[in-house]
């Protein structure tokens, strides 16, 4: 016996590997480069963990003041928390330190980018129909992780930007009915900024949260093996087939060889493009702040929502506080997530569709979601740019007022017109498919007929192109009829209304009758 | 309503083609086209030259090797572009090249690998049948009896008294894990009584922010603006001060007395001959109103763009704070120096719950 041969008599003797083996080592992966994202994703997660543990061995969570003894001069002498003190020394003292900084720092930005990304895809693509609901919902619930991920770890280095950060959490937190108050006394040790903050968010950075991150991301990849991955519809695919590349040795070769490769980016944007340079904002005070505060961008759309709020929104009710500039926002961002969230159990019950679907949607197909989609992301769009208000207004010559109530009116009509133009054009795609398989494509070719008239022929796609524009799902309003007691409910009702909006406007695929018709009035 | 009814019509045709799963509101046409099957495998570039096959190999192999030299370069980087103290330029290369290094590292690597899957590997696309995700008719029919047997032989449902002790044991357990967390915030402190208060009290000067230099009158001219913080701030131990100054920040100005309009005829009073003094924390989400307009008088809070006028009593003009900034009472002392006549006289910084109590 070979040494392989022995070592994997030895492994399965005592493991039952073999098994597994047989049953993954020749699974399939269908292959498109969308799928990546959620790969980017769980890669940079990788890269973050890695970088993070080479942080941690030299970084100190704690607010303890010393004096800066490293070799940045500027700062040299200057009072500060250890936290500060040492993600200088991590900066400036130690080879490679920075580089690592900027590695995790990168990352963390590619991470939470990848994930939202990545869900846009599922969302276009109808990825989340049944049976994968739940598995979009442990992906949403892995976005709020990254985000808080990136938050508190933002907070760490206790510098002038971070603790602005913080300041503005907390200002968030005590405008919290009944609780605030005692949220942030419990969350910060007493009043803010306190002494143990950074100590606490470290606990939750790299202990409590990545645990938490890493069981949802387990979940999530065992749903994907137990589901079995998507496909773009084509020929030869079917809701019972998945074509693709096997794991051994293709899939491997590839996905692994992508890891390096997102590596090997984050690398290169670490060791060439300077991020959250903390030496230049200088340790954390509650007076000072720079003008032009950005925070990292996927906290953008909760501070641009703070922003865009209209002065004066306080009550005073029964001798309470009631702040409504903070709670409206609060209130919209919750909703928002919730809809998110939610989205792919609403429209399984406006469907009715209890099929499995592994097929994917091209977008155009269904014209309605795409264009909730677009809405959204529009709506996102706008609070994100609010959270640069001020740098759109300094860098376009414009007034701050004005990017302001710009912004307000677009945050309410952006969503709409969003809405109405995507719809159109998805229809509009989905009737341009309809022509070229009834009608054929434009050769460009110009004849001259006996008659003295032009034309241009027209020829028919392949079986394969037609298979393309032709198979895709079709759904039309559900008629209103009484339930067997002879009732209509309201939540009949209901489902029939929103049946209707979202398939009111419908282009059903070519039928072989039609095609068949229009083959005929073309040769008479 | 004349489509509604269609749908309907197409809906009753289409439940007949497949009466076990539920379509909802999706439509299967009768005479839809079929699934061409899977169109002819095509070669790639590689399978048909075998010129083209042996430089992918090249490539792929001097790839790997290439990554093997980013790694060295990277070590190598490490020994000879170490950090020198106070010389940045000797960080940025460090970063840089080390950097740079591992970059190659890392990108070939990766390039050689998906390069040998897509150009060398065999290309050979295959097909895996998929099952219905749900468990089938026999083992579904197995966990139901294996509940009910567990259920009998444990008498979950039928003892009652038992079932129900264990759900509340369960619920009661982590109770006292929430209060252990009540250490989270000191003990015997009032939240909302600290909140309310700032170091400012009668007859503490007004000093600069940081030095606490003590500040005359005579020191500010019309249209200059001072940091300002109470005197002794500076001497608290560093955990203290921070938490002092979160609250006390003022922002010092002074405008010809005729310029200010007040609302309130005893808040002038508070001013002296045309200098006054506000709270620096912003009312919104307490942020440092930073940013002094000199010619229009106003104060910008740079987090998230609230606008306060000083002349009229820093009232909101713009953005989304609601409130005017807390307005510090001040005067002279014998010698001259700006001094504090009382704290604040309602709490400074963000709104919270119990403010107005």
């Amino acid at each position: 016996m070979s040494i392989t041969a022995k070592a994997s008599n030895y492994l399965d003797e005592r493991t039952s590997i073999s098994g597994a083996v047989k049953e993954f080592g020749r699974k399939i992966f269908p292959d498109h480069w969308s799928f990546l994202l959620g790969e980017v994703a769980l890669y940079s997660f990788v890269i973050i963990l890695l970088s993070g543990t080479f942080l941690t061995f030299f970084f100190q969570a704690s607010m303890t003041p010393v004096e800066y003894s490293g070799s940045y001069v500027p700062l040299k002498g200057v009072e500060m928390s250890a936290a500060m003190s040492s993600t200088l020394d991590i900066s400036f003292d130690i080879r490679g330190g920075l580089l690592m900084r900027q590695v995790h720092h990168w990352a963390a930005l590619l991470f939470v980018s990848a994930i939202g990304l990545h869900m846009l895809r599922v969302f276009f693509t109808g990825a989340f129909r049944k049976p994968r609901e739940i598995n979009w919902s442990i992906g949403f619930v892995l976005f709020v992780l990254a985000m808080a991920e990136g938050f508190t770890g933002y907070s760490l280095p206790d510098d002038l930007l971070s603790g602005n950060g913080l300041r503005i959490i907390d200002g968030m937190i005590v405008a919290f009915p009944v609780v605030g108050t005692w949220i942030s006394f419990l969350l910060f040790g007493g009043e803010f900024p306190g002494g143990d903050i950074v100590g606490r968010l470290y606990s939750l950075h790299i202990l409590l949260l990545p645990l938490i991150v890493i069981a949802f991301i387990g979940v999530h990849l065992m749903f994907v093996i137990i589901h079995k991955h998507t496909q773009y519809p084509g020929p030869g695919r079917t809701e019972q087939n998945v074509v693709g590349y096997p794991v051994l040795p293709v899939y491997a070769a590839k996905a692994g060889g992508f890891f390096f490769i997102v590596f090997g980016v984050v690398a290169l944007f670490a060791a060439t493009v300077t991020i959250n340079p903390i030496w230049s904002y200088g340790p954390y005070d509650p007076s000072p702040v720079s003008a032009g505060t950005q925070p990292d961008w996927y906290i953008g759309f909760a501070d641009g929502a703070l922003r865009l709020m209209p002065p004066h929104l306080e009550t005073y009710w029964f001798g309470y506080t009631w702040s409504w500039n903070i709670l409206i926002p609060v209130i919209i961002l919750v909703v928002f997530l919730a809809v998110v969230f939610a989205y792919p159990f609403f429209e399984a019950w406006v469907t009715g569709d209890k099929r499995e679907h592994h097929l994917l949607d091209r977008p155009r197909n269904a014209p309605v979601r795409t264009a909730i989609g677009a809405a959204g992301v529009t709506f996102y769009a706008v609070l994100w740019a609010a959270a640069s208000s001020d740098i759109i207004a300094t860098h376009f010559k414009v007034t701050m007022e004005g990017v302001i109530n710009t912004l307000q009116i677009l945050l309410v009509l952006g969503p709409i017109f969003a809405f109405m133009i995507t719809k159109r054009m998805c229809l509009a795609l989905q009737k341009k498919d309809r022509e070229i398989v009834l009608h054929g494509y434009e050769t460009g070719r110009i004849v001259r007929l006996p008659g003295g008239e032009f034309i241009e022929v027209h020829e028919q796609i392949d079986e394969f192109e037609r298979w393309q524009l032709v198979s895709f799902n079709d759904n039309a309003p559900i008629m209103l009829r009484p339930n067997p007691r002879g009732r209509i409910t309201s939540r009949m009702r209901a489902r029939a209304n929103w049946s209707r909006f979202f398939f009111e406007d419908r282009i059903a695929p070519v039928s072989k009758s039609e095609h068949m018709e229009a083959l005929e009035h073309a040769h008479h | 309503m004349a489509k509604n009814e269609k749908a309907g019509s197409d809906l009753v045709a289409s439940t007949s083609v497949n009466s076990s799963v539920e379509l909802g509101t999706a439509v299967v046409a009768p005479d839809s086209f079929e699934n061409p099957g899977f169109p002819a495998h095509r070669e790639r570039v590689t399978d048909l030259n075998p010129k083209k096959m042996k430089r992918a190999e090249r490539a792929v192999y001097v790839l790997f090797y290439l990554s093997i030299v980013g790694s060295l370069f990277a070590i190598f980087a490490y020994m000879f572009f170490p950090i020198e103290d106070g010389d940045t330029t000797s960080i940025r290369l460090n970063t840089l090249f080390i950097g740079l290094g591992i970059t190659l590292s890392l990108l070939a690597l990766g390039i050689a690998a998906v390069h040998w899957g897509k150009a060398v590997m065999a290309d050979k696309e295959g097909v895996d049948h998929r099952h219905p995700v749900r468990g089938n008719d026999e083992t579904r029919a197995r966990a139901v009896e294996i509940f009910k047997e567990a259920d009998e032989e444990s008498g979950f449902s039928r003892r009652t008294l038992i079932r129900n002790g264990l759900i509340a044991a369960i619920v009661a357990f982590p109770l006292p894990a929430i209060a252990l967390f009540r250490g989270l915030a000191p003990m015997n402190v009032d939240p909302n009584n600290q909140m309310k208060y700032t170091m400012w009290k009668k007859g503490l000067r007004l000093t600069q922010d940081p030095t606490g230099t003590p500040i005359k009158a005579s020191d500010l001219t019309i249209g200059s603006a001072f940091q300002v913080i109470p005197e002794g701030l500076v001497d608290l131990p560093e955990k203290e001060m921070l938490n002092a100054k979160a609250k006390a920040a003022v922002l010092l100005v002074r405008l010809k007395p005729e310029d200010l309009k007040w609302a309130d005829p005893q808040r002038e009073a508070w001013s002296y001959q045309g200098i006054v003094a506000y709270s620096k924390i912003c009312t919104h989400v307490g942020c440092p109103v930073a940013l002094y307009e000199q010619q229009t008088h106003h104060l910008l809070c740079p987090c998230h763009q609230s606008q306060f006028d000083i002349t009229e009593q820093a009232k909101v003009i713009f953005g989304p704070a609601a409130r005017p900034l807390p307005q510090l009472p001040i005067t002279v002392d014998a010698e001259g120096y700006l001094v504090a006549t009382s704290d604040f006289t309602e709490p400074v910084g963000p709104s919270f719950w119990e403010r107005s109590k």
